[in-house]
């Protein structure tokens, strides 16, 4: 069992989300339409996103972050996913996944190298899945090879899918270290790579259904050399592990993020339904519109609530591998529950891009798939009840 | 050089305000409250200047409850130096404040005090003139601009008919319009650093001024709730109504 983590001060945190939330409603939601129109992030919002302190939120204080807590980081991601994903996609590695590998598998040096430049801005990447491999994704086919005289790896391999490598300065990339697959997928090993390593290169950005201004592209590793400091916590076979430590967070911050946007397309719903009008009056005293109202919030209000329980919980320092994928299963599915209804709620204009609603069901349907899809952490979590039922018989 | 800005704890202005059900005031129990936002606008005004090398000192003072003490931290986290909380939980009217300002203004010397125009609760507009007064300085109210040179302050001022550009000599006080800037958000990193900024805690009682109200409240209202319009087919019918309605 790990270490509770106190996180920030309670109440230095209370006023940065309150600032967080001003942030988000003042300076992100009239950005959203630049954002879509030119599929970026504006620079000067990247800039004030950098300098408020973003990147770094999850860092510890000593190395130039701001050492939140997993409760305190998933209500920053909830906040910031009241806006268009895009804005917290740019920093949503750094903050998770990079940053819990760094944490759970990095050794002091790497800390202390990677920690101050991610939490000052510079962007992070996380390769795992590849052309052949995502849902298994112990099946990759990218390769680190030692080098003959000892210290140094060469890599292999392309990529795919990888959130923000367009705008990367690093990234973490999962390769084998051993040809044949072994027990606890301890082929695998996982590499610090700075882009500009000779032999990286990223593909053009994938053309996606939805969240745009968010970038994903392949990665491709052309005999790619590192030294041998590049080796995450500098010990091979570690790094399938270090990556599902991060995907329990990743699922976290999927889970808030769901459960965020969840709650501003139901805003969104809620003023229209008391503005559109229908037979005279507003579509809003109609019994049937006020079910899809009353069981979205409903819905949104259970997400909320096991944000709160699982997050505690790691803080607590419990082994929360199960409720966190539950966490992740219900929030993204509820998402999607809701943005249909949103839609629905809004009528012929719920289909149209003039409205927001659209492109709310759109952005929303990748936190089903990504960071493990519906049916692997279904699987996951049986997997554990059964294992939990069978010790006890 | 130093600048004084007092910064008030007031209802959010996302917020909409209720009066209470009898009429003694705005509800105010379990309601956001943040600073006022023309103050946050003197706070970055007066940061503004600092970072330019103007000013070497940024103090902010609230004069409120001890949540006010929140406020200042805000005012902290954006860039100033440090704070100073005149604690009361009595309503000050604007003359009370003026008095406890020039106290303390006498005490620090700021070359420049920077107010909001207005507090967006009671909208009196009344205090940075009345500090003016009381000081005997000069003062550049609604400011569009502010421009410092060697003892003097140029002000642009928003008037009714355009802008009017007025050069104080300094130490005076000056007003801030909605116009002067865009206030920063305050990061991370700056809120971390604030708590431990030095933030001391005095009395009205300090000062030894009559800060007794001066008006008695006797009744509050919600505004008149605002008819619907009414279409009409074209101009005709728009004059014709218009003269049924006494107007034209
Ligand atoms: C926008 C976006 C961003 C992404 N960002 C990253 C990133 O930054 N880094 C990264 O490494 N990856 C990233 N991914 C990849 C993502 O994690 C994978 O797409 C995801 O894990 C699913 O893998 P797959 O696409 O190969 O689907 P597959 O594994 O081919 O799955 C296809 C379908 O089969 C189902 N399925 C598979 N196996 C089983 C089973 N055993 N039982 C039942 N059903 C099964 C799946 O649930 C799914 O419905 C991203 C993907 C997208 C679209």
């Amino acid at each position: 069992m790990a270490a509770s983590n106190p996180g920030m001060d309670e109440d230095v945190f209370a006023q940065f989300l309150d600032q967080l939330d001003r942030y988000v409603r003042e300076r992100l939601l009239p950005a959203e339409p630049d954002v879509i129109a030119n599929d970026k992030v504006p620079d000067d919002i990247l800039e004030e996103m950098k300098e408020m302190g973003l990147f770094g939120l999850t860092v510890p204080e000593e190395h130039g972050g701001a050492g939140l807590n997993t409760s305190q980081y998933a209500q920053v991601v909830y906040t910031m996913a009241y806006a268009a994903p895009a804005f917290r996609s740019i920093f949503s590695i750094n903050v998770g996944m990079f940053n819990s590998a760094l944490k759970n598998g990095g050794t002091p040096e790497q800390q202390a190298e990677w920690w101050p430049r991610i939490a000052g801005g510079e962007i992070a990447c996380f390769g795992l899945t590849e052309p052949g491999s995502g849902s298994d994704s112990a099946a990759m086919q990218t390769t680190a090879k030692p080098d003959p005289d000892g210290n140094g790896w060469t890599l292999n391999g392309t990529k795919r899918y990888i959130t923000n490598a367009p705008h990367a300065d690093v990234a973490l990339i999962m390769a084998r270290t051993e040809k044949e697959a072994l027990p606890k997928n301890a082929h695998v090993s996982a590499f610090l790579v700075p882009m500009d390593t000779p032999g990286v290169s990223t593909g053009s950005p994938d053309k996606k259904m939805g969240q745009a201004g968010a970038h994903i592209a392949d990665v491709m590793l052309d005999d790619v050399h590192v030294p041998g400091d590049a080796l995450l916590g500098g010990e091979t076979g570690k790094g399938f592990r270090f990556a599902m430590m991060s995907l329990d967070n990743g699922r976290i911050s999927v889970g808030a993020a769901s459960a965020g946007y969840a709650r501003r397309a139901l805003d969104s719903a809620l003023k229209y339904a008391t503005e559109r009008k229908a037979f005279g009056e507003p579509i809003a005293n109609f019994q049937l519109i006020q079910q899809m109202l009353a069981e979205s919030e409903t819905e949104i209000y259970a997400a909320e609530c096991m944000m709160r329980d699982v997050t505690a919980r790691v803080d607590r320092g419990e082994n929360t591998i199960r409720q966190a994928a539950a966490f992740k299963v219900f929030a993204s599915e509820m998402c999607g529950r809701v943005m249909d209804r949103v839609v629905q709620i809004y009528g012929g204009a719920g289909y149209l891009a003039e409205y927001d609603a659209e492109r709310f069901f759109r952005d929303a349907r990748i936190y089903r798939i990504y960071e493990g899809t519906t049916q692997i952490l279904q699987l996951q979590i049986a997997k554990h009840m059964l294992r939990d039922f069978q010790a006890n018989v | 050089m130093k600048i004084l800005v007092p910064v008030k704890r007031v209802i959010d202005y996302n917020v909409k305000p209720r009066v209470k059900a009898d009429g003694s005031g705005v509800d105010l129990a379990n309601v956001k409250m943040s600073m006022n936002p023309f103050d946050e606008i003197a706070v970055e005004e007066a940061i503004r200047i600092k970072e330019a090398g103007k000013a070497e000192e940024v103090i902010a003072v609230s004069i409120g409850p001890a949540k006010a003490q929140e406020t200042l931290r805000t005012a902290l986290a954006m860039g100033a130096d440090r704070a100073i909380l005149v604690e009361t939980d009595d309503e000050v009217e604007p003359l009370g404040v003026a008095k406890i300002l020039k106290a303390i203004a006498e005490e620090e010397e700021p070359g420049l005090v920077i107010l909001g125009k207005q507090a967006i609760d009671d909208d009196s507009n009344q205090t940075g003139q009345m500090l003016a007064a009381l000081m005997n300085r000069p003062q550049g109210t609604f400011a569009n601009t502010v421009e410092i040179e060697g003892d003097s302050v140029t002000v642009k001022r928003e008037i009714d008919g355009g802008l009017e550009t007025v050069k104080l000599t300094m130490p005076a006080i000056v007003t801030t319009d909605l116009r002067l800037n865009e206030p920063r958000y305050a990061s991370l990193p700056n809120i971390m650093k604030a708590k431990k900024k030095p933030l001391d805690t005095k009395n009205p009682a300090d000062f030894g001024v009559d800060i007794a109200p001066r008006l008695k409240t006797t009744n509050v209202s919600e505004p008149p709730v605002r008819q619907a319009g009414e279409k009409v087919e074209d101009v005709d019918a728009l004059v014709a109504k218009l003269k049924a309605l006494g107007v034209a």
